[in-house]
């Protein structure tokens, strides 16, 4: 635990790559098979479901510290943070304990989910006082299954490639999808031998970055293909000895949530990997992301549900076939074999993404323009001779999305942001006047610059109305002008309106708050006009 | 109804029946000052009346012809039937609580102070009275301040690893108060100690005064092509990511606040290293302060005013908030600290 702490420190306090890729080689060429195992399993983001509630790890650190429990609430709220307030307000422990991690994870933690309160609080009390700070942080992180540190996944494969031999790809492939934290998988994970496979276990995922400059950068259109930017699930979708498996991005297997995806299995060939987009669709349309919202997170689906929100697969690549792995091979050829499946595939499940074509980048600019008109972000952009690469890569792969949707909003309420934003007021949220009342139509929470940050959080210190909780009621007199990429009717909010990915585009100090949008403005953005 | 000894106004902290007041954030007749900071030393008052061993740094903060009488720590004068003294307040150098007492009535305002110890002022001194106001910067259980003798220890470590690396160590610090403390902390024996101007300018006030300190020179007069490699460079925080700052590469930087307690704030100064070092009292010594006044009626000011004046009422006693200027919820340390 002692290593392991430190560890989390040095990457917490450094934004560094090479020292980050250090110190990650240095712990794991340090410790044993065990440790590092569950340390690889925390590190790439895994989690343990909590065991816990927030609230009674909270409780008994108050009654510890010896202060009531607004004190408490009070001191989280300019911390920011749960795990790092109660090992704040813990009382000292300078040595820390010398209990490997392995053992904290398997005899204490995995113990805590089956045990009674009164266990679970004497092996938490017990915990925290053999602990020094930065090991109580790191163990209520644990706990709380809240840890998170600045780290990729790569960074991990990285320094694990370098401690064994084997290379990066190989680690990679072995971390996707379901594995134990065990010695025996730690020793799997760095082996040099790299013939291992596992018929369920999909490709890391290639992603794209924005495009920010003008798309005549890129240099010949020919050279690229174009797509659309479809809003669903990015999805691997596995063939293989006669099984099905679809994996989200996020490298879940929610293979069970989509039976559709799974039927539509039997008619894909054997051997056949899919990169591709899980779509709500019916009726020869795709329905609104919060749609397929309805369907994530359900593990058992009702009838009526699949009826009313049907899924369909639209293929964009396809990276393993007849068994092989062609990742290597030019988008282009793999272009080619995706469409010569399609073509032998029949099912009404399955979608080719359709390629966009243009003359040059001007008609691709303008084809684009339209890419609200066929509910999808915009277009992708992949150059014909790329391979399939691993996680996000600069110069192959582009997203090329439309710009926003906007609305001047008024900031009404405030709340302090957690971890680097700590102690400042940064999430907001933001109203649009309706017959002389602002009414909620977002939050958000990213957008501004740092300098931005700290004016508004002066001005939220002083302009305060109301306090209820973390959340203060400011004076609406500051306007900003928001961005989202989709809107849509709500039952569930008070607006009647629902906004995606809300963010901050720019503060309008040119505007006063009479002057934002109004609620009538604002539907008008609604698909098909006003209402 | 009673009048309070001393109630705030909007020119600042007044003492009725004396006429006077203190640290005022507006020019008054008189004003009774704690400490040469900024935000409680203003220029423009009449006349100005502080403890004697802070005077220079108070004649350098608010220009040659500023009117400044002082007195030793201990002393009493009367002003209109009201007895006023200084006593140490153990926050930088000079800085003072000021004690009132008026017909058997005594009030302290304690300014900005510290407990722990610090070898650059007289360390605080406990005094008893009826009603105490205190400064609350960091009044929240959180803020715990470790012993100086670790937190030295810990930067000595960081400057000796540094120059094992072949780099400069750049330490941001208040440059009156906090800087001369962290300099009376080093390990001269690791490598050379260079001073900003700013904080250049404070030291000497503080070796005028006869503060022993390690030798130090300003960055100014090192010569050119100097290696900076192995040497502290103590800076003000606001010399961060400036381009003085920039000659020093390769450098490891650190920040030493009481905010550094703080993970978030600590990633927000995008520092290498903080270290959690503070001259202002933490939630401990908070407690302890207030208790051994034995006050009846606690007023509070900058800082975490309402969780604060909400314990003491819950510890039954009366306490109160005091609205000043002072660097209020201020949460930059170059402000604050």
């Amino acid at each position: 635990m002692k290593k392991f702490a430190s560890l989390y420190a040095t990457l917490d306090a450094t934004t560094k790559t090479t020292e980050k890729v250090d110190a990650l080689t240095q712990y794991f060429s340090e410790s044993s098979p065990s440790d590092a195992a569950w340390a690889v399993y925390f590190l790439s983001g895994r989690k343990l479901r909590q065991v816990i509630p927030t609230r009674k790890l909270q409780i008994w650190a108050a009654e510890i510290a010896g202060i009531p429990d607004w004190l408490f609430e009070e001191s989280r709220s300019t911390v920011g943070d749960l795990a790092e307030t109660i090992a704040l307000i813990l009382p000292s422990q300078t040595e820390g304990t010398h209990r490997p991690l392995a053992e904290w994870v398997e005899q204490v933690l995995l113990t805590l989910r089956d045990a009674s309160e009164e266990q679970q609080k004497l092996a938490v009390l017990a915990a925290w006082s053999s602990m020094d700070h930065q090991q109580a942080f790191v163990w209520n992180k644990l706990i709380t299954g809240s840890f998170r540190v600045g780290v990729s996944q790569l960074l991990v494969t990285r320094a694990l490639s370098r401690v064994s031999g084997a290379s990066t790809e190989a680690i990679a492939h072995r971390l996707m999808g379901d594995w134990q934290p065990t010695s025996a998988f730690f020793a799997g994970l760095i082996s040099t031998d790299h013939s291992d496979s596992d018929v369920s276990r999909p490709y890391p995922f290639c992603l794209a970055h924005a495009l920010a400059g003008p798309p005549e950068d890129l240099g010949n259109i020919d050279d690229w293909q174009a797509e659309w930017k479809w809003d669903g699930i990015r999805s691997q979708f596995i063939r293989r000895v006669g099984q099905t498996f679809v994996w989200s991005r996020g490298e879940e297997l929610v293979t069970e949530r989509y039976p559709e995806l799974k039927q539509l299995g039997e008619s894909i060939p054997e051997g056949s990997v899919i990169d591709g987009e899980i779509l709500p669709w019916k009726d020869g349309h795709v329905l609104p992301f919060a749609e397929l919202q309805r369907r994530i997170g359900r593990k058992t689906i009702e009838k009526k549900l699949l009826e009313e929100v049907p899924v369909v697969l639209m293929a964009y690549d396809l990276i393993e076939s007849n068994g092989l792995d062609v990742r290597n091979r030019p988008m282009e050829w793999r272009r080619t074999k995706l469409e010569e499946m399609a073509a032998v595939v029949s099912s009404p499940t399955f979608h080719l993404s359709k390629l966009v074509s243009a003359d040059s980048w001007t008609d691709l600019a303008a084809k684009r323009e339209m890419s609200r008109s066929h509910n999808v972000e915009g277009l992708m952009l992949k150059r014909k001779i790329s391979p399939y690469r691993v996680g996000r890569v600069t110069g192959d792969w582009w997203k090329w999305k439309i710009n926003p949707l906007t609305v001047d909003a008024v900031l009404i309420y405030a709340q302090g942001g957690s971890g680097k934003r700590a102690g400042l007021f940064t999430d907001y949220t933001f109203g649009v006047w309706d017959d002389g009342k602002l009414v909620t139509i977002a939050k958000a929470y990213s957008g501004l610059t740092d300098d931005e940050i700290k004016q508004v959080d002066a001005f939220v210190r002083r302009n305060t109305l109301e306090t209820f909780g973390p959340v203060r009621t400011v004076k609406p007199e500051l306007v900003f002008e928001l961005g989202f990429e989709g809107i849509q009717k709500s039952s569930r909010h008070k607006s009647g309106i629902a906004v995606r990915f809300p963010r901050m585009l720019r503060w309008r100090t040119d505007k006063p708050a009479a002057e934002a949008d109004t609620l009538a403005t604002v539907r008008k953005l609604l698909p098909g006009g006003s209402e | 109804m009673t009048t309070h000894l001393i109630i705030q106004t909007d020119r600042g902290l007044l003492c009725p029946p004396g006429d006077f007041y203190i640290d005022p954030w507006k020019p008054v007749d008189r004003a009774v000052i704690t400490h040469a900071h900024s935000d409680h030393a203003r220029a423009g008052s009449a006349r100005y009346l502080c403890a004697q061993v802070g005077r220079g740094i108070l004649q350098t903060r608010l220009g040659s012809t500023a009117m400044i009488d002082s007195l030793a720590f201990g002393e009493v004068v009367t002003h209109n039937g009201v007895q006023v003294s200084f006593h140490p307040a153990g926050h930088v150098l000079g800085s003072s609580q000021i004690r009132v007492e008026f017909k058997g009535e005594v009030w302290i305002v304690t300014g900005d102070y510290k407990l722990d110890a610090d070898s650059t002022c007289a360390p605080f001194e406990n005094l008893r009275c009826h009603s105490l106001l205190t400064e609350s910067t960091f009044g929240l259980p959180v803020y715990r301040w470790a012993p100086s003798s670790e937190v030295f220890a810990e930067i000595n470590g960081w400057w000796q690893t540094n120059r094992e690396a072949g780099k400069a160590s750049l330490l941001f610090g208040y440059s009156l108060g906090k800087a001369q403390r962290l300099i009376s902390g080093l390990d001269a024996s690791i490598g050379p100690i260079y001073l900003h101007g700013a904080v250049e300018r404070m030291t000497q006030e503080y070796r005028a005064a006869e503060v022993s300190l390690p030798p130090t020179t300003p960055v100014s007069m090192a010569p050119t092509g100097t290696k900076w490699g192995g040497a502290m460079i103590i800076a003000p925080p606001s010399a961060h990511h400036s381009p003085w700052a920039r000659k020093f590469a390769p450098v490891s930087t650190a920040m030493a606040s009481g905010w550094m307690r703080v993970r978030g704030t600590r990633r927000r100064r995008a520092v290498d290293r903080g270290f959690v070092f503070s001259d202002h009292v933490d939630w401990p010594g908070l407690m302890a302060t207030v208790k051994a006044s034995e006050a009846e009626h606690v007023w509070v000011t900058h800082g975490f005013i309402e969780p604060v004046v909400r314990w003491f009422r819950e510890s039954g006693l009366d306490a109160h908030a005091m609205r000043t200027a002072y660097e209020g919820e201020a949460d930059e340390p170059e402000v604050s600290e």
